[in-house]
């Protein structure tokens, strides 16, 4: 269970997230929602631990681990994973090597073997298949030259292999086609499950049409304004933020 | 046991980031007295046993060396080197007439180098690389101090008329061909540390490929310092006829002292008519502690003349050792249609500093040039590119593509870039691209994310701003060359 | 009539100092006489230097070291033709000395006076910037130096346009000046400075000015520099330019004119968020050699620099283009990039390039490119796939070529002056490529 109490934070100084309480039980699926400069992306980067996002105040644990004071890859080992909206390119890093690398460091880090570039490659090109992924995207550099949808793909490529127990998903609906969206969307309802729990960050309703939250938060000016179930996405979509806004005041 | 399997293995037990190779090897050892001058020089000659005309060319070299200043242009800086204070000559007392005559001691050295010199551990290990390709064997000319001390696969290599034997050896057994070539590239009087090397060298590779010859295996010389003291100043000369190919590699490294030692080389390479020769070097001298204390001074100067029609020469150097570098292999670009290659990685650490790049002289109609530096610094290392490219007004149509990229590593270290850049020749073409860096700290979060350590990270990331360069080296080292990537960085992040 | 038995080189423009030294303006001044000193140590230890030194490696001095010179003779004559003027205001210098007798400075927001008449109040300005220790060049200045144009612009004031007219006259024998200028911008003021340097088709002389400019807090200088030099004249010009937090120093410089040039600019940048541009054009044919240098010195965090300049080669003549950048380990976030070009059009030109990087602080981004070849042969093809005649092809990628060079000049009044020129030097080629 992700458990946030009283989050605050800075970037830069500012203050973005306000005291955020949020709940996610294992085997359910969270959506948060709300307009730009909400402090979705500030969520998602605390969680992750990026530098340069200051918590000032509260707590995050996941399954009774302070996820707040552990480094970036040790969030990994213990089951966080991001789903970038801007996934980052890393010239000359192969995708396949970069893969294998992340998949096998955390597999070091469960106790589980490490696999061999054979075994690796099988279950790559397995996974692939299943994200209709072209097979020479192992070759490229990582995410060097992909389009939005590719990189995207590749996003879901890495969830599908590290197969982590949280996921936060910020935005990686945005830029993609119907198409690609399905893809993304099937991605991470393979995952569903007793044991897998996801955040979903997303400015619209389009995505949750595929990924059928289970709860969704409003996110505005860097507090949860309001929370209900998956009817609380159509209704944002009907009447918009600014009538929430103004219902919340 | 293969070169890289035994090396990856030795690679791989390093944990502290120490240099692996810093034993010293104890076994009895020839030395000429300390200091340097016309004697010195007769007693190294004679105990070669070589020809008249080769002592007068080292005396003739001496001479002009004693005229001489260092350069002082590069952006290295050193305590004065007392040239008096050194040994010119060491060898191990037993000289092999063969390779079961090797003294096991040397033999066991190399072995824990991953440098197998029995044939037959070869031909046992020839197996599988890690991707499952099948790998031909390297034949090896083994250096140890002053003197080569094995050179493996020399039948079969005679089989197809090529040459690979010591300098030595070549004076006593081709002196027609080593008087032909040696010196026409880099003559004797070239600069200070080429004169040095040219009164005193002692040892080295010298490869024949003759006409039309596609060499079958990998050449290779393994360079290594053992004796305390000593200078190493060896001497490469290699030369493919017509229509020839050969890739060369060219490994190096010596027991961890407090002292600096000095390395002086010199390496000439001539392509004739369609010749290609692709010389590739993992540098991986000890580069001193991390403190900055001993390490080695790697003075050295390579050069290869393209002189045929459409030959082409290829340098590939992966530049992990050494307590100062100055280095610039070169390509003269004599014959119309010539082409040169540089592909240089070069990264510095701690105290290392280094000042490596390439000259690039395109005489010839249509000739083109490549040269891609990868420059590497953390710590309170100093890098520099240094390079020129100069097209003369024959140079028709003559092409040049320059990428230099830096990456600082930490805020206390240094990159730099210096081409020139000489264009007498309308129709000619030359580019110029550099960068300076860091590592983006949104790629770094995005490795970690994934569950990378920083350390690892970082490795990934800079292996693949090499990977233009590493891509260039032959499957026997590229995989070396990357495991000492990360180990030279060790102790550079967080 | 006397004869002098002339001595060239060093120790020519040496003997000159120690008979004018107390003849000099402010040769009472102490200050001004140890400086004046030093200045001639250094230049006697240094000399006209030689390709032997690395700052002067692709320009031989030796045609200016071979010459004698002579102090400027300039006859007072009131009625001097004057070219047009590029602004209202315009301060104008013959032989490198104040003329306010020809100058028009009426109205202007500023006080414009001559650096030889305020000397007295100059103790720790004139020279706080200047390095002759570094630079011969300067040191010959700082030595010989009579005169310059003195310029301060207070807090905050719009200063508008003003043009500077460096005009040499003819005489039998080449002769030398050294004028020194000074200028300061107080916070937050503005000025655009187009400098116009010329003289009369025959006469041969060495124009060697110094600038020592200093910009405050948030302060703008546009620094047009239009050399166009009599034929057989030499040019060499230094500048030594800090720009502080926020400020700004924007240089551009034409060379076209002179037989020998040389354009060194020096600029520190010591508070955060200042910012350089430093961008010019080379116009040469015949046996030309102009050599643009730049030093640019990153001294403090969140600056940026931009540098481009393009050189056309025509002729015999010879391009050189040396641009360092260093940025010290405090200079974090700098963001500096410098990109030269060179468009080689015979085939007995030559073009030498030295880019250089320095850097010493690892959260920055710097780049630098260089380019040296002829006309793309794509493009031409293309414009006569297009009905356009082959002449005229690349006559029009000349043009473009050139007009790259000056499109990112912003300042109205600086854009049309070199527009002006680029295109008069262009059509004199066309003319002379058509005799």
């Amino acid at each position: 269970m992700l458990k946030i109490e009283g989050l605050t934070a800075t970037v830069d100084g500012k203050p973005i997230l306000k005291g955020i309480d949020l709940e996610i039980p294992s085997g359910e699926v969270h959506a948060v929602m709300g307009p730009n400069g909400s402090g979705k992306s500030t969520l998602a980067y605390v969680l992750a631990g990026r530098e340069g996002y200051e918590v000032t105040g509260g707590s995050a644990t996941w399954d009774g681990h302070d996820l707040l004071s552990m480094e970036p890859e040790e969030r990994a080992a213990a089951g966080l994973f991001l789903a970038f909206q801007y996934p980052v390119e890393l010239p000359g890093v192969g995708n396949a090597t970069f893969l294998r690398t992340a998949l096998n460091a955390i597999r070091r880090a469960r106790g589980e073997p490490e696999l061999d570039a054979m075994q690796f490659l099988k279950l790559a090109r397995q996974r692939m298949r299943e994200l209709s992924m072209p097979e020479d995207m192992l070759k490229r550099s990582v995410n060097v030259g992909f389009s939005g949808g590719e990189k995207k793909r590749n996003e879901i490529l890495q969830l599908a292999l590290l197969r982590p127990k949280l996921a936060v998903l910020d935005e990686t609906d945005s830029g993609l086609d119907i198409d690609a969206l399905r893809i993304v969307a099937d991605g991470v309802n393979a995952m569903r499950g007793p044991d897998f729990a996801a955040l979903v960050i997303t400015h619209y309703q389009r995505l949750l049409d595929y990924i059928v939250p289970d709860r969704v938060h409003v996110l505005m000016n860097g507090r949860i304004v309001r929370s209900g179930g998956p009817e609380l996405a159509k209704e944002l979509e009907s009447e918009g933020y600014a009538a929430i806004q103004a219902r919340a005041a | 046991m293969s070169v890289t399997t035994e090396t990856l293995q030795t690679v791989q037990s390093v944990t502290e980031g120490t240099y692996k190779w810093g034993f010293e090897t104890d076994i009895e050892m020839e030395f000429a007295p300390k200091g340097l001058n016309d004697d010195i020089i007769r007693f190294i000659s004679a105990r070669k046993g070589e020809p008249e005309w080769l002592l007068e060319w080292r005396l003739r070299a001496f001479k002009a060396w004693q005229a001489m200043s260092e350069p002082r242009w590069a952006a290295v800086k050193y305590p004065p080197i007392d040239y008096q204070d050194a040994y010119y000559y060491a060898a191990p007392k037993q000289r092999p007439k063969s390779l079961d005559e090797v003294d096991p001691e040397l033999l066991r050295t190399y072995e824990k180098l991953g440098i197998p010199l029995k044939e037959q551990e070869w031909l046992a290990g020839v197996t599988t690389s890690p991707d499952g390709t099948e790998r031909a064997p390297v034949a090896v000319d083994a250096v140890f101090d002053s003197v080569s001390v094995a050179t493996t696969f020399k039948e079969r290599l005679e089989k197809e008329g090529i040459i690979f034997c010591s300098i030595s050896e070549a004076v006593r057994e081709h002196p027609e061909l080593v008087r032909k070539y040696l010196g026409t590239v880099v003559p004797p009087a070239d600069n200070f540390y080429a004169a040095l090397n040219s009164a005193v060298f002692t040892d080295g590779s010298f490869v024949y490929i003759p006409k039309g010859v596609r060499c079958p295996m990998e050449l290779s010389t393994y360079f290594r310092i053992n004796a305390k003291g000593t200078g190493q100043f060896e001497r490469t000369l290699i030369i493919a006829d017509a229509g020839s190919y050969v890739s060369y590699l060219e490994g190096c490294t010596a027991p961890m002292r407090d002292e600096n030692q000095l390395h002086a080389a010199v390496v000439e390479l001539i392509a004739h008519d369609d010749a290609t020769i692709k010389y590739s070097t993992v540098q991986n001298w000890y580069p001193g502690d991390a403190e900055g204390k001993g390490g080695i001074y790697n003075f050295v100067t390579k050069r290869g003349a393209c002189r045929g029609a459409r030959s082409k020469i290829s340098w590939t150097q992966v530049e992990t050792g050494s307590a100062i570098t100055w280095k610039y292999p070169s390509c003269i670009l004599q014959g119309p249609d010539s082409v040169g290659e540089f592909y240089s990685v070069a990264i510095t650490n701690n105290f290392q500093q280094a000042d490596t790049g390439t000259k690039m002289i395109h005489l010839g109609p249509r000739t083109k040039s490549t040269i891609i530096s990868k420059g590497i610094s953390a710590g309170r290392a100093q890098n520099t590119y240094r390079g020129l490219v100069r097209i003369s007004p024959r140079a028709v149509g003559a092409r040049n593509f320059t990428q230099c990229d830096s990456l600082l590593i930490g805020d206390r270290c240094g990159a730099h870039t210096v081409p020139y850049i000489e264009n007498r020749c309308m129709s000619a073409k030359v580019e110029h691209e550099a960068t300076t860096s860091r590592i983006a700290e949104d790629q770094l979060f995005y490795c970690r994310q994934r569950g990378l350590s920083e350390e690892d990270a970082v490795g990934l990331i800079v292996n693949g701003f090499c990977r233009e360069v590493l891509k260039e080296l032959p499957m026997e080292f590229a995989v070396e060359a990357q495991k000492l990537l990360q180990i030279s960085l060790e102790g550079s992040v967080g | 009539m006397n004869v002098v038995m002339h001595q060239v080189g060093a120790p020519g423009f040496l003997h000159r100092f120690e008979g004018l030294r107390d003849r000099l303006p402010g040769g009472r001044l102490p200050w001004l006489a140890t400086l004046r000193a030093q200045a001639a140590e250094a230049f006697r230890a240094q000399g006209f230097p030689t390709r032997r030194v690395e700052a002067w490696k692709y320009t031989d001095l030796a045609p200016v070291a071979e010459a004698g010179f002579d102090e400027p003779l300039t006859p007072m004559d009131d009625a001097m033709d004057l070219p047009p003027a590029q602004a209202g205001a315009r301060a104008v210098f013959v032989d490198g000395r104040f003329r306010a007798d020809l100058s028009s400075l009426d109205g202007l927001p500023f006080e414009v006076s001559s650096v030889a008449r305020h000397l007295d109040a100059l103790e720790g300005r004139l020279g706080a910037l200047a390095r002759p220790g570094e630079e011969p060049m300067a040191a010959l200045n700082t030595m010989l130096f009579e005169d310059g144009l003195l310029l301060d612009l207070p807090e905050g004031v719009e200063g508008g346009v003003l043009e500077l007219l460096s005009l040499a006259t003819a005489s039998e024998r080449p002769s030398a000046f050294h004028p020194r200028h000074l200028i300061r911008l107080a916070k937050g003021a503005k000025l655009t400075l187009i400098e116009t340097a010329t003289g009369p088709e025959g006469a041969r002389y060495l124009h060697n000015p110094v600038f020592e400019v200093e910009v405050a807090e948030g302060a703008w200088l546009t620094h047009g520099r239009l050399q166009q030099e009599a034929p057989r004249a030499f040019q060499l010009s230094t500048i030594y330019a800090t720009v502080a937090a926020g400020g700004t120093y924007d240089n551009f410089t034409l060379n076209a004119g002179g037989r020998l040039v040389r354009n060194e600019i020096h600029v520190t940048l010591t508070g955060p968020g200042a910012a350089c541009h430093m961008n010019g054009a080379q116009l040469l044919a015949g046996d030309q050699h102009a050599d643009t240098t730049t030093a640019l010195d990153h001294a403090a965090p969140s600056c940026a620099s931009r540098q481009t300049y393009k050189t056309v080669l025509m002729g015999r003549s010879r391009g050189v283009f040396q641009g360092k950048i260093l940025v010290r380990q405090v200079a974090q976030k700098t963001d500096g990039y410098q990109m030269n070009q060179a468009l080689l059009l015979s085939p007995e030109a030559e073009m030498d390039s030295k880019p250089q990087l320095e850097i010493y602080a690892d959260d920055v981004k710097c780049s630098h490119g260089a380019t040296v070849g002829e006309l793309d042969a794509e493009q031409v093809f293309y414009l006569r796939s297009r009905g356009i005649p082959e002449t005229q092809a690349r006559a029009m990628l000349v043009q473009a070529f050139l007009h790259e060079a000056v499109e990112g000049v912003t300042d109205e009044a600086l854009r049309r002056a070199l527009d002006a020129a680029v295109e008069g030097w262009w059509a004199r080629q066309e003319e002379t490529l058509a005799a």
